[in-house]
């Protein structure tokens, strides 16, 4: 073989080796960190494997939420109209939290089968046209960045 | 060899464009799917009238319930549709007035006409919750029996009406007549 | 009438386009001057509609015409004047019609400031951004129409502003985040030109540089933007959250910084060639995935429902055209494109490729992480999502190896460098990155941290290297200043942006590991106190502004028992639309940001509310500052002004790398 051809063989190699390492760990890394979505129907009919840390979205039900006084700790319970899970969070919930709102809580179902929520996210809806956000009507394009993050303000 | 390689890129795009396209008819079903072949939730109200109203005084037939209020300028639009069923009589429309102020709502009627056989007062929201409402306009297709049988989210303009409603309801009356 | 004038423009603007997009090709085919010269009067004229267009919009916004629905949704009377004129750009149609005014901006420019190139090559170019304008324009007149009245009568007021968006950020970030990202559809164009025409050379490298170096400027800074708006507006305390639509610009800078690099060794080496041209596809590849997946309801919207996929549709159509339509023209034309394959595995050029492969593997997981949730919801119908430490987990060692090789890359040779070279060059450097690496963080903290010590170590080595590169080019001046006069432009501009990195390397990872935070409740009167700071409750008032009413709170800072300053964070209900929003509290500073948000009042007039102590966050956005100013200094570099000798059909394809001996002597 010609040198500058073994040098570009060598090269070719690197690359490729430097690649498969890239992909394998970025395989791996994406592997540990998928987030699964349940609904709370599907929470109920027990579908969450136990200590699967997941995300759970739904309607906050009306009349619901209960605040601990002295304390940031929230109770409330999501509901798809058809099931029930009674979700406890401690920290300051986002603006658009409210009874009858779409939200999205990510956390842990416990043994009592209280979710646990590390974070609660509101969820904006174009198609949200009640008086209160009408204006968030169409928001999309330049908008919609930070639209939707805003909407997941909070709750860290 | 280096030629095909070369079009490695194009056969990748094509595949990924195909998935996006695919994914752009996604439902993401973050939020529940609402009532569809459940019974109309029981209420105990009033009209805008205030005139009492509950689960016995819908119509005996399909009709629709539309979700509608003062503040809803897309209720505007879809209103000459309802207009217009109103005055053919193809089918009967119960309203519900959706986390609205009752004058608010008496004008708007008077301005705009009336449409509904009645409208339900909602000024909290809860029967819209019970409803599973996002917002107005919304439009419901509600069998004899009270089933709700269709939904549909934004405006029920004539192509909505011809597209979807009209044979939708064709569909339902023709099954609740062999029946 | 005005907005029905607004509407014809932009239709007189899409005929221009067509012709733009057909006449310069044709002329450039065939040789005819005549058919090539009109690219630039087109422009002209696509610029004057288009920003015609643009103005009208604004000003049926300023004179609350409602009777346009997209104003009507978008604003309202109550609404103040900048908010106004800005919410132009505050939903779909207006802001792809800034998008596309951006477009025609840069067209304008490109058409005034090609003097240096062949015709038939600004010919070309203009006509490939001519065709984007015409997919743009049938977009926004099929599907968005911005200039649509309401029917049947016209609404007393409008809906107002997503109070979300009723911010300085809102005002200052999508026109710079748009203008970048549509910069890079003239490097685009220019890519393609070279194809259509199979002229890929160092001088095709030469003329295009200026123009990724300014995109990539402009597309940083929108960046940092948006990041820094998210910081003060979201109240997470984060200035970046990996986002889905936060992900694609960062996608399409990636593609970029490799792009501005694999530029470099086409200009000075002639090598790399397809593979530039490839990093200019994929940059603007990321650019258009990026309205797609904002635009579209991709990723982000909740589909609850079928929502019209129209808009969706038609974007992905642009796409396909586009970006399919140039991966068919490169593989036709880049097997001719060859370079010779002329460097060692230790060389300037094999850096660059590190790099390069770096960036791109970056730009790829990213891209991964963004789109797998739909990819894995296509296929099982199961919902998922891809958390922060997903990109966190690919990002932080990537961009480390990445810092590593930056430093050594200015300082090495073309062509091949000795290991010993390099040792000798930078032996003392690295050993002072560590000691500096482990003493500093310690100095600050008292503690040792070993994220923390290679954070700094690895930015003390970038700028220690800088240091020791400048000064290697002016040792042998008469004086210092003679040395720092005789280095150029571009190589400021490159020094600048790398120190642009150390910068943001210190203040990402500081941040994030010194950041301090917590949620507590607190009534009048009490006190909190987080690292150095105690924060004392003082009580709450009612405000009012023009269109919203709210609650502020008073709270004072101690440091170290001394009294240092009152923050007030607010609580704001937006009149029209009825939305509530927090406005965040911060004493922003150079080392360190205090930073307090208001959560909701929990009876006997207490407060819930979480306060953050973040080191170092502004340098993150001083750094991307940098960057900016290094992009527009670099293309500022006399050589790319300089008016090239127009050989006619001398250097086409292969012939290429005549031209680019010449150029390998020349510095930087």
């Amino acid at each position: 073989m010609k040198p500058h051809r073994r040098k570009r063989l060598g090269i070719i190699l690197f690359i490729a080796f430097g690649l498969s390492v890239a992909v394998g760990l970025t395989l791996y890394a994406l592997s540990q960190n998928i987030n699964m979505f349940f609904t709370p129907t599907q929470v109920a009919e027990g579908e969450v494997p136990d200590g699967q840390h997941f995300r759970i979205g739904g309607m906050v039900k009306d009349g619901s939420i209960v605040r601990e006084d002295g304390t940031l700790s929230v109770n409330f319970v999501t509901t798809d109209f058809a099931s029930e899970v009674p979700i406890h969070y401690v920290g300051i919930l986002p603006d658009l939290f409210r009874e009858g709102q779409g939200i999205v809580a990510e956390g842990i179902v416990d043994d009592r089968g209280v979710f646990q929520a590390s974070k609660v996210l509101a969820k904006h809806d174009e198609n949200y046209m009640s008086p209160e956000v009408k204006a968030a009507l169409d928001a999309s394009g330049a908008s919609a960045e930070n639209h939707m993050s805003l909407g997941e303000g909070g709750g860290r | 060899m280096n030629r095909l390689m070369a079009f490695l890129p194009v056969a990748a795009f094509l595949i990924l464009a195909v998935v996006m396209w695919r994914g752009l008819y996604l439902d993401s079903k973050e939020l529940p799917s609402m009532l569809i072949d459940k019974p109309m939730p029981a209420f105990e109200l009033t009209t805008v009238d205030d005139v009492s109203v509950n689960n016995e005084l819908l119509p005996k037939e399909p009709f629709l319930l539309n979700v509608w209020g003062s503040y809803c300028l897309p209720c505007l639009v879809e209103h000459p549709t309802f207009m217009r069923l109103k005055e053919s009589g193809e089918i009967p429309i119960v309203g519900v007035n959706y986390r609205d102020q009752q004058q608010l709502a008496l004008n708007w009627l008077e301005d705009n006409g009336n449409p509904f056989e009645f409208s339900i007062l909602d000024e909290s929201g809860r029967f819209g919750i019970d409803l599973g409402v996002y917002g107005a306009p919304e439009t419901y297709l509600v069998d004899s029996n009270g089933v709700i049988r269709y939904r549909h989210v934004s405006v029920l303009d004539e192509q909505v009406w011809r597209e979807v409603f009209e044979p939708a309801i064709a569909e339902l009356r023709s099954e609740e007549a062999a029946r | 009438m005005l907005p029905e004038l607004g509407h014809f423009a932009l239709i007189l603007a899409l005929c221009l386009c067509m012709l733009l997009g057909v006449l310069p090709l044709v002329g450039a085919a065939k040789g005819d001057l005549r058919f090539m010269n009109l690219a630039r009067p087109l422009v002209a004229g696509i610029f004057v509609f288009i920003c015609l267009a643009y103005v009208l919009l604004t000003y049926s916004f300023a004179v609350d015409d409602f009777s346009v629905s997209y104003v009507q949704q978008h604003s309202n009377s109550l609404l103040p004047l900048r908010y106004k004129l800005t919410a132009v750009w505050g939903g779909h149609e207006g802001s792809f019609l800034l998008w596309t005014f951006m477009l025609s901006g840069w067209m304008l420019t490109v058409a005034f400031y090609s003097r240096s190139m062949p015709i038939e090559f600004v010919a070309r170019v203009l006509a490939v951004l001519g065709l984007l304008c015409v997919g743009y324009l049938l977009f926004l007149l099929a599907t968005s129409n911005p200039f649509d009245r309401t029917v049947p009568l016209p609404p007393a007021d409008g809906a107002d502003l997503n109070s979300a968006l009723q911010d300085f950020g809102f005002i200052v970030h999508p026109p710079t985040l748009y203008m970048g990202y549509v910069g890079f559809s003239v490097v685009f164009a220019f890519a393609m030109a070279a194809l259509l025409s199979g002229r890929l050379d160092a001088a095709w490298a030469r003329w295009c540089r200026p123009w990724a170096n300014v995109a990539w400027g402009i597309l940083t800074l929108g960046i940092a933007l948006g990041s820094w708006w998210a910081y003060y507006e979201l109240g997470w305390g984060g200035w970046w959250a990996w986002d889905p639509v936060e992900n694609p610009p960062l996608i399409t800078w990636l593609f970029g910084t490799a792009l501005i690099h694999s530029l470099a060794v086409t200009e000075k080496r002639g090598i790399f060639k397809s593979w530039t041209v490839m990093l200019a596809i994929l940059a603007f590849a990321g650019s258009l995935l990026g309205t797609f997946i904002t635009r579209s309801g991709l990723l982000t919207s909740v589909h609850a429902f079928a929502t019209d996929p129209e808009r969706g549709i038609f974007i992905l159509g642009i796409l396909t055209l586009s970006i399919g339509g140039s991966l068919l023209l490169y593989a036709i034309r880049a097997p001719l494109l060859r370079g010779r394959f002329g460097f060692g595995i230790l060389s300037r050029e094999m850096l660059l490729l590190v790099n390069n492969l770096i960036l791109v593997v970056a730009a790829a997981s990213v891209f991964l992480g963004t789109l797998f949730p739909m990819v894995y919801q296509a296929i099982t119908d199961d919902l998922i999502s891809i958390g922060p430490p997903y990109f966190n987990a690919i990002f932080v060692p990537l961009m480390s190896l990445l810092v590593l090789v930056l430093a050594i890359g200015p300082i090495s040779r073309w062509k091949k460098t000795s290991g010993m070279y390099l040792v000798k060059q930078l032996g003392l450097v690295a050993i002072a990155s560590v000691i500096l690496g482990v003493l500093l963080p310690l100095l600050l903290t008292f503690e040792f941290s070993l994220s923390a010590t290679l954070a700094v170590a690895l930015a003390v080595w970038i700028v220690l290297a800088a240091m020791k590169d400048v000064h290697n080019k002016i040792a042998n001046k008469k004086t210092i200043a003679a040395g720092l006069r005789s280095l150029t432009f571009s190589y400021y501009g490159m020094q600048l942006a790398h120190l642009g990195v150390a910068v943001i390397v210190i203040g990402a990872a500081l941040t994030t590991i010194y950041s301090q935070e917590k949620s507590v409740l607190l009534g009048p009167g009490e006190r909190t106190s987080l690292g150095a700071y105690e924060f004392e409750f003082i009580g709450a008032e009612a405000i009012s502004g023009q269109n919203f009413r709210g609650v502020e709170v008073t709270i004072q800072v101690y440091h170290d028992g001394e009294f240092f300053k009152e923050l007030h964070p607010e609580r704001r209900l937006y009149i029209a639309s009825g939305t509530p929003s927090t406005e965040m509290a911060i004493d922003a500073g150079f080392l360190r940001d205090l930073f307090v948000t208001l959560g909701e009042e929990r009876g006997n007039d207490a407060w819930s509310m979480t306060i953050y102590v973040k080191p170092f966050v502004r340098w993150v956005w001083l750094g991307a500052l940098m960057m900016l100013f290094a992009g527009f200094i670099s293309a500022a570099d006399r050589r790319y002004r300089r008016v090239a000798k127009v050989e006619s059909t001398s250097s086409y394809m292969q012939e290429g790398d005549k031209n680019n001996s010449a150029l390998v002597g020349e510095a930087n």
